[in-house]
């Protein structure tokens, strides 16, 4: 199959450090292969579609689907906490952000 | 991670002398709109925190968005303002990042599908020769949502790093933005700092004017970002650009591109290299400081987004919309300058001071330009200055101030009096008649008061009485003080002048 796209240790990594999933090194060469087949699956459907077959995002043909600039009820502040692990001061709280580095 | 040391800096005379500067100039500008972007939770600003968020904007299971058609119209006229193209098919897309200020883990924006592209927008800034315009080109403007606002705790400066938690209040969060992008700013040379703020200035005037949006920079209703490289020569590539953040004020934009410019020419010059990074601007030291480096291209895997449908908005929508739209600023600003005949110099001082709105409008109530120009320039001016607030958002209104003139000129006012009558409005004491009386600050007009006035200085002074009798009549200075200190000021000195040499039967 030349036209397979392959997929390498590094593209997992980086995939990997995107998503903030912690991979042991030992595991990139596991899924660096299933991912190669996930998207060989993939192409196969994109040699199927030619190219009179547009790219979709969206499975209704449909567009210019809007709402009216009105206001509708909002959940209250208790009802919009309600389900957060922690909570301080009327807001959510979570972990210490990290600067990108 | 960041440094606050004071990095070196070239003087602005010799950057310009050996560096050609391009600019590149985002600006976020939140909707007006009464509800999100995407739900119908209202916008209102300084809302108790998550009391205007619901499953959609909370990215809740099972919630979708609906497109709010206020937003994109918005958007078209933005675009349609900006002399944009806009497009015939367009979709949003999910910008994917993991930040805790939007709950999705993605921001819904547009990549590369912005509803307007391809604009201009020319702005006017006094230079050596004379005020020179620049074509500013607008390479898209594209909708998106506002992020969720995050305070950090802990720590000692309240700042991310140090922080040991932080909170999140989404009241914000999927508020409607419109980004507008600047393509490469080149040939402004020396006067990149004052062409970047000419921008954000006509900017904001361009979309004030269209009522999209109440554009409180303040408030951080309209913010902006400044890219800033340097290169030797016009004829070289690009230089390696920062992006300046969190520059919220017009004066600041000024001050970051020249401070950034200064900067990097001193980097320049001892042999270094500019890193492509995130870098902060401070307000309080005039300074930026390094902040998420850039050497890593960002990742935030696009794709469009499949919880919405694409927009594609009919060429009769948009002829309609461009049918709405207001006078073009720049028009508009020629009208008014021939209509009250001022000079190119008095009108930039109007524009400079953001005072064009009130002006016309205190005009349009009634007052002389000269006046408006007057009271908006001089007291009103300093007050706001000192405040801190714009012009438009002092306590007082352009009716009021065409009140206050229209008092001074059938003569009840003194220019003294008129600014106390301006300070008691701004205080909250209610209309310019209502102040007047409550302060008793009418121009003493009777002649009976001003005569018993006279009478009693004279004799208080009769030495000077004498003087003013045998001819002396640069001695009657003395009395008119009197009679003004008498008075409090609301006596009209010419007229207690003529009214003391007729009594006396000396003539001037």
């Amino acid at each position: 199959m030349p036209d397979t796209p392959s997929i390498t240790r590094e593209d997992v990594a980086h995939l990997a450090r995107l998503a903030r999933i912690d991979l042991p090194p030992e595991s990139l060469d596991h899924y660096a292969e299933q991912l190669g087949v996930i998207l060989g699956s993939v192409a196969q459907v994109a040699e199927v579609a030619a190219e009179d077959v547009p790219a979709t995002s969206h499975p209704m043909p449909l567009v210019n689907v809007f709402r009216e600039d009105v206001v509708r009820p909002c959940l209250t502040n208790e009802e919009a906490l309600s389900g957060a692990p922690s909570v301080e001061s009327e807001r959510f709280r979570v972990p210490r952000i990290l600067d990108e580095e | 991670m960041s440094t606050d040391t004071t990095e070196k800096v070239l003087p602005y005379d010799d950057v310009v002398a050996s560096f050609d500067p391009v600019l590149g100039l985002e600006v976020h500008v939140e909707l007006g709109t009464a509800t999100k972007m995407f739900c119908g939770c209202p916008t209102t600003f300084g809302a108790a925190p998550n009391t205007q968020v619901c499953p959609t904007c909370l990215g809740l299971p099972g919630s979708l968005p609906v497109v709010n058609k206020v937003g994109v119209e918005s958007a078209i006229r933005i675009g349609l303002a900006l002399n944009c193209s806009i497009a015939e098919w367009c979709r949003f897309a999910r910008k994917n990042y993991f930040y805790p200020d939007m709950p999705k883990n993605f921001q819904t924006s547009q990549y590369d599908e912005p509803i307007a592209y391809d604009g201009y927008l020319d702005v006017d800034v006094e230079t050596d020769e004379g005020v020179k315009t620049f074509r500013i080109g607008i390479e898209r403007a594209h909708m998106e949502e506002d992020t969720g606002k995050t305070t950090h705790q802990g720590g000692a400066t309240g700042r991310i790093h140090g922080a040991d938690y932080s909170l999140v209040d989404y009241n914000r969060a999927g508020i409607p933005l419109i980004e507008i992008v600047t393509k490469p700013i080149e040939g402004t040379g020396k006067y990149a700092p004052e062409v970047a703020r000419a921008y954000v200035t006509a900017l904001r005037e361009l979309l004030r004017g269209l009522g999209v949006s109440d554009v409180k920079m303040e408030q951080g209703s309209l913010r902006c970002d400044a890219n800033v490289s340097l290169r030797r020569t016009p004829s070289d590539t690009f230089g390696t650009r920062t992006e300046t953040k969190n520059v919220n004020s017009l004066r600041s934009i000024e001050r970051a591109v020249r401070y950034e410019m200064t900067r990097q020419a001193a980097v320049l010059e001892d042999g270094g290299s500019i890193t492509q990074e995130t870098r902060h601007w401070h307000e309080d030291t005039g300074i930026t400081t390094s902040g998420r480096s850039k050497e890593e291209a960002e990742d935030y895997r696009y794709f469009p987004e499949p919880d919405l449908v694409p927009i594609a908005p009919s060429r009769e929508w948009v002829e309609e919309l461009r049918t709405s739209l207001p006078e073009n600023p720049a028009v508009r600003r020629a009208r008014l300058q021939q209509v009250w005949g001022i000079s190119d110099l008095d009108m930039q001082t109007v524009l400079n001071a953001g005072a064009l709105d009130v002006v016309e409008d205190t005009v349009a109530a009634g007052a002389d330009q000269a006046a408006a120009r007057k009271w908006w320039l001089g007291e009103l001016a300093r007050v706001a200055n000192e405040r801190g607030v714009e012009l438009a958002d002092l306590p007082i209104t352009p009716a009021q101030v065409a009140g206050v003139e229209a008092l001074v000129s059938e003569g009840t006012l003194n220019d003294k009096l008129a600014r106390q009558v301006i300070e008691g409005v701004l205080a909250g004491e209610g209309e310019p008649d209502a102040v007047v009386a409550s302060r008793g600050l009418a121009v003493v007009s009777d002649d009976g008061p001003l005569l018993a006035a006279i009478d009693e200085a004279l004799a208080a002074q009769p030495d000077v009485a004498d003087k003013i009798r045998g001819g002396k009549v640069q001695a009657a200075g003395a009395i008119v003080g009197a009679v003004m200190k008498a008075t409090r000021g609301q006596a009209d000195a010419g007229r207690v002048r003529a009214l003391l040499l007729e009594r006396l039967g000396v003539s001037e």
